[in-house]
């Protein structure tokens, strides 16, 4: 089967986000000023085969523990569709 | 003779001041490629600065796959003397041969200008050369060098006089902490003190002719570290 797969890093809560900082005050700038905590991560989307939606999501995991995800600083979710 | 390696990824930086500075020791100093898979007999590593990959991901995160690093962890492992400068150090920690991590600048701003650092241990191989305590006025380039690791590492780091430079002083009226970093650090190394990551730049300032040569000090270190050896 071949699956979507949409990975969503994060900066791990707690730690300094300056580029999520300097966001939110633009946003406060411009008039949203009821924005607040805002953050920015990174997505990934991969197309891979896998015999099931486990099978795919176990790849991606593996690919986050490697790569694509610093264990240090990022937390990751994984999310499939199609 | 000392033999001094110094690792090219696509987008490294100051391979040619850090080899000139090997050279002034009296150090053999060659270029390593990063496909290569051995070190070219190479008694002491260093990964320069620069931008690895574009910094794509994250700073370092790509080149740490690169097929030298198998060679170099394995010389690390045998107690061998591996440095990182600036990007080097954020591949020593994407590696995981050092611990924590090195994440955006708190201001957002690439910085680059002189910084002045504490040499908090001498006993180390890029050290040796330093007075403990001291303090130099050295160069740094860089985007991503606020220093990051869960207290608990912080904690063993400090219990274990690991940290090897910290931002101290005020260089130019600026900031002394350039980047955020934890506990102001700047460089840190293994428990042997054998493999060594530091955001300075050393090899910029390496000549008598730019107004001092204070980070020859580095250099001088690794041959002190190697002279019973030869």
């Amino acid at each position: 089967m071949k699956y979507r797969v949409h990975v969503r890093i994060m900066p791990r809560g707690g730690l300094l986000d300056p580029a999520g900082q300097a966001v939110e005050h633009a946003l406060a700038a411009l008039g949203f000023a009821e924005a607040g905590n805002v953050h920015l991560g990174r997505a990934i989307e991969i197309d891979l085969e896998a015999s099931s939606e486990a099978a795919a999501v176990a790849r991606v995991r593996a690919m986050c523990e490697r790569l694509l995800a610093n264990p240090v600083t990022e937390d990751y979710t994984i999310e499939v569709t199609a | 003779m000392l033999r001094v390696g110094v690792v090219s990824f696509p987008g490294s930086n100051c391979e040619e001041e850090t080899l000139r500075a090997a050279r002034r020791v009296g150090a053999e100093a060659v270029g390593i490629w990063h496909r290569d898979t051995t070190l070219n007999g190479a008694d002491v590593v260093i990964l320069p600065g620069g931008f690895s990959y574009g910094d794509y991901l994250r700073a370092g995160a790509i080149a740490r796959f690169s097929p030298i690093m198998a060679a170099i962890r394995r010389h690390a492992d045998a107690g061998g003397a591996v440095i990182g400068i600036c990007n080097g150090f954020q591949i020593l920690c994407e590696a995981g041969l050092l611990p924590g991590a090195l994440m955006r600048n708190a201001g957002l701003h690439y910085q680059s200008r002189p910084v002045d650092v504490r040499i908090e241990r001498t006993d180390t191989i890029v050290t040796r050369a330093y007075r403990a305590g001291q303090v130099i006025r050295i160069p740094i380039g860089h985007g991503d060098g606020r220093y990051v690791a869960p207290p608990e590492v912080l904690a063993a780091l400090e219990a274990d006089g690991r940290v090897v430079l910290r931002y101290a002083g005020q260089a130019l009226d600026a900031p002394a902490n350039p980047n955020g970093s934890m506990h102001d650090i700047a460089g840190i190394c293994n428990p042997a003190g054998t493999v060594v990551g530091m955001m300075p730049h050393p090899e910029r300032l390496a000549d008598a002719s730019l107004g001092s040569d204070v980070g020859m000090g580095v250099f001088h270190s690794i041959a002190a570290s190697f002279a019973g050896a030869a």
